[in-house]
């Protein structure tokens, strides 16, 4: 995998350095800027491939490797097709890699489980359950009351007050989304993974979800590892942002973001930092 | 115009032309045989008035009772788990997709020679009749569960058997009360057919009775009728179960 990491580069977009710190540090093997923790997750030499038509192979995956601290919020950002739905289900565990290591904090991945929940754009609310009971259905001991009370709590907190009888057809597509999170929420999962996330929802309510997400993460620390084609929400959001390359993927780029919330999605240095993804994805206009 | 009259009137219109046309037909050919729509109902009024209308109905009803609610018993559980595992779906399948087309029909010599004439026979009729379309139905309504409910149900750790109970059976739901239309409906077909061979009560029974005693048209006709109403009934009530709030999601949007 040296190849692969010797075609990354690291750049640094802090608050107060604008200028030389956006800059490229070229040939920056480092994948990660912890250094004595055990990282929440750790990804090394990662390749996965599928059997084609006429039992030729093709690869998707080929030499992904990142850290994601604990807490942390880390973006992958990559152009359709690379294989980012591909490695979402090896990272939360329902595909195997052909090759590569996959510690959660150390450990190899126990496969999909409360610990890591994934919340994808096509969304899973159960529709023959309520909202309610949605959101008890990841929870011991089904529907004691002191879980009733609980999944109350969250629908609260997402803004579902009132609607905890109601079940999923009688809702919008918005509030399908804070269900999906409110589930999620409640089983406190330690790493959230989330995949396109708000992809299937209208603009407006896309940017309204991106707060509501920052404003529960806030209150309730998760590691997250958001997958996405949309470089707005990844500024948005991320800590760090990781860019992948066409297929078969790798990460070609990495980018740290040290700015606190809320953002200003437009200001000289996120144009500069945007300009500079999406140069990575080959979209740029000189 | 009231927008509810709009909807029926039209309907209505085109069964009275029908009776009206029937009336005209037979008093202008002067038959003999075939009865006006008002014999029919003279007709009618008979059987129920001497009782034996009910008993007929009730022996008809009784039998799909009966048999559909056993291809009930053994094609939904046989058809969840035809489903779930797919090694039971390998091995039955072909089978059940040669016998499936295979009209009920064809089974009658058969069923007159395992269980003779009486209530078994129209009772195996319609289990045999029914229970194919329930297998079916709920197999490939397993199969199209979609994948993404499987997986969060997996996310939350749950055991298999609470995926079974809460995420396979109620999203199967919708799909096995398809089946349960389609096996009623061709249930009360077949029920028909098989009381017209060789059994003393029913529906089908009083068709050929009335027609070998004496053509009593107005009877054939009468129960033809009482026919069609009782299986729009029965396909109303089955549909009922689709107002259940737990399979709605499957019919709105």
């Amino acid at each position: 995998m040296l190849a692969a990491s010797s075609r990354e580069h690291i750049a640094k977009a802090g608050r107060l350095g604008s200028g030389p710190a956006l800059g490229p540090q070229q040939g920056t093997t480092a994948a990660t800027p912890i250094t004595d923790m055990v990282p929440k997750i750790s990804v090394r030499g990662l390749v996965k491939s599928f059997k084609g038509a006429k039992g030729k192979t093709l690869q998707v995956i080929d030499g992904v490797e990142f850290d994601v601290a604990e807490g942390e919020f880390v973006a992958i950002v990559g152009p359709s097709g690379c294989g980012k739905s591909t490695l979402m289900n090896i990272l939360a565990g329902f595909e195997k890699p052909d090759s590569g290591t996959l510690l959660i904090d150390g450990r190899p991945h126990p496969g999909p489980s409360p610990q890591g929940i994934v919340i994808s754009q096509y969304g899973s609310v159960f529709p023959w359950l309520t909202v309610q009971q949605n959101l008890m259905f990841g929870l011991a001991g089904k529907d004691s009351a002191a879980n009733a009370e609980l999944a109350d709590h969250y629908a609260a907190m997402v803004g579902l007050k009132g609607f905890e009888n109601a079940y999923p057809h009688e809702l919008s597509g918005g509030m399908l989304k804070r269900v999906e999170l409110a589930r999620a929420f409640i089983v406190k999962p330690e790493i959230l993974y989330l995949d396109e996330p708000f992809s299937a929802l209208d603009a407006l309510m896309n940017l309204r979800m991106r707060n509501e997400l920052l404003r529960i993460l806030a209150e309730e620390k998760h590691t997250v590892l958001l997958i996405t084609h949309d470089v707005d929400e990844a500024l948005y959001m991320a800590d760090r942002i990781l860019v992948l390359s066409p297929r078969p993927t790798c990460i070609q780029a990495r980018f740290e973001l040290d700015m606190p919330h809320p953002r200003r999605l437009i200001s000289p240095e996120m144009d500069a930092l945007r300009e500079r993804i999406l140069n990575e994805l080959g979209l740029v206009s000189p | 115009m009231n927008p509810r009259l709009g909807k029926v009137l039209p309907p209505l219109a085109v069964i009275t032309a029908v009776i009206a046309f029937w009336w005209w037909i037979v008093v202008h050919n002067e038959s003999p045989i075939f009865p006006t729509p008002w014999q029919v109902v003279t007709g009618t009024l008979e059987l129920a008035e001497d009782g034996t209308l009910w008993e007929h109905i009730g022996a008809s009803l009784y039998r799909v009772g009966i048999g559909f609610g056993a291809a009930m018993l053994v094609g939904i559980p046989l058809g969840l788990w035809m489903g779930w595992v797919a090694g039971a779906y390998r091995t039955f399948n072909p089978i059940f997709q040669m016998l499936r087309p295979i009209s009920p029909i064809a089974w009658i010599p058969l069923a007159i020679l395992w269980f003779g004439i009486g209530e078994a026979s129209p009772i195996f009729l319609i289990f045999i009749s029914s229970v194919f379309p329930l297998i079916v139905q709920t197999t490939s309504g397993v199969h199209t569960i979609d994948r993404r409910y499987l997986r969060a149900a997996a996310n939350f750790g749950v055991t298999r058997w609470v995926m079974f109970r809460r995420v396979v059976i109620p999203a199967v739901l919708p799909e096995i009360i398809i089946g349960m239309r389609i096996g009623i409906g061709v249930a009360w077909l077949v029920v028909v057919a098989a009381e017209m061979i060789a059994l003393r009560s029913g529906l089908g029974y009083l068709i050929m009775d009335s027609r070998n005693a004496g053509n009593r048209y107005d009877l054939v006709i009468a129960a033809m009728i009482i026919i069609g109403v009782i299986g729009l009934l029965l396909d109303g009530i089955t549909r009922l179960l689709e107002k259940l709030k737990t399979v709605r999601w499957r019919y709105v949007r």
